[in-house]
């Protein structure tokens, strides 16, 4: 039986995942082969997670680790005081 | 992937041995990671930034409730969701409840935009202000519970298992919200990235 273009779209997200069993892989194989529509939505839909999960598109704020380590030094410094109090 | 699990058991045994200054390493390789799963939720920049600092601190602090029954980073990225979502319900003012509630509905159209021509966008065009802007405001409108497992997932890189154990659903409703925000991603960016204007075609080309 040949899988319909819905039927492929319902399972885009795990084929991308690899875990599709390998029967449904080989199905959706087949159809790729011959489907220019699919292939595009799958080729696209994989480009935008790769340009999304790039680290220039969610930049760290400028500085934030820089920030982020003298507050941690504040409180390792309190909590140091806090233990010798004891 | 990340630190060796072992070495940073050792770490954590080390601190709550009273190094203290050791949680600076500690925490060093999930600092953008800690960042993005706050910023997945508040969605801003200042906030998120905010968020984590405290996350991190509300870590140290709690880091003796550490059982390594879950992985470190799986710990800390629920510790970094429960301060993002104690921020967004005092932003909203709303009850606790009415965010857990945000469930995905059967309705809705999650069928992928069909294309027929169609150009790969290289990962140099990211040097392109407007084209990392496009993809920032693409995550940001995904519905809340679509962003947060897209973060995860794609962003940060937890498997399904260290996503659901994180976020406290099954690994189906990961599997079906990732599915659904990559869908939404897909048919929102794809008729922005086809965008032929003469104007552009220099900057497309220009990775060939
Ligand atoms: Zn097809």
């Amino acid at each position: 039986m040949k899988l319909k273009c819905k039927h492929v779209w319902e399972h885009i997200s795990e084929y991308i995942d690899n875990s599709v069993d390998a029967k449904l892989r080989e199905e959706i194989e087949r159809h790729l082969e011959h489907c220019e529509i699919c292939s595009a939505i799958l080729d696209s839909t994989r480009n935008i997670l790769v340009l999304t999960a790039d680290e220039r598109t969610f930049e760290l704020p400028v500085g934030y680790s820089k920030r982020l380590h003298e507050r941690l030094t504040k409180e390792l410094e309190g909590s140091e005081k806090d233990s010798k109090k004891e | 992937m990340r630190m060796a699990e072992t070495n940073e058991a050792g770490l954590i045994a080390r601190i709550l041995g009273g190094e203290k200054e050791l949680f600076h390493e500690l925490i060093r390789p999930y600092e953008r990671m800690v960042y993005l799963t706050v910023f997945s939720i508040l969605k801003n920049e200042a906030d998120a930034e905010d968020g984590a600092q405290e996350a991190v601190i509300s870590a140290y602090r709690h880091l003796s409730s550490f059982r390594g029954d879950a992985k470190f980073s799986t710990w800390l990225t629920t510790i970094a969701i429960n301060e993002g979502r104690k921020r967004l319900r005092k932003a909203k003012s709303v009850a606790e409840d009415s965010i857990d509630e945000e469930v995905e509905g059967h309705e809705g159209d999650y069928s992928p935009a069909p294309l027929t021509d169609w150009r790969e966008v290289p990962l140099e065009a990211l040097e392109r202000k407007e084209l990392r802007e496009a993809l920032r405001g693409a995550v940001a409108e995904l519905p809340g519970i679509y962003r947060e497992i897209f973060i995860l997932r794609d962003l940060e890189e937890l498997n399904v298992e260290e996503t659901a154990q994180a976020l406290g659903i099954t690994a189906n409703v990961v599997k079906v919200r990732l599915h659904r925000a990559r869908i939404l991603l897909q048919k929102r960016l794809v008729p922005y990235l086809k965008t032929t204007a003469p104007a552009r075609r220099g900057f497309f080309g220009r990775a060939l």
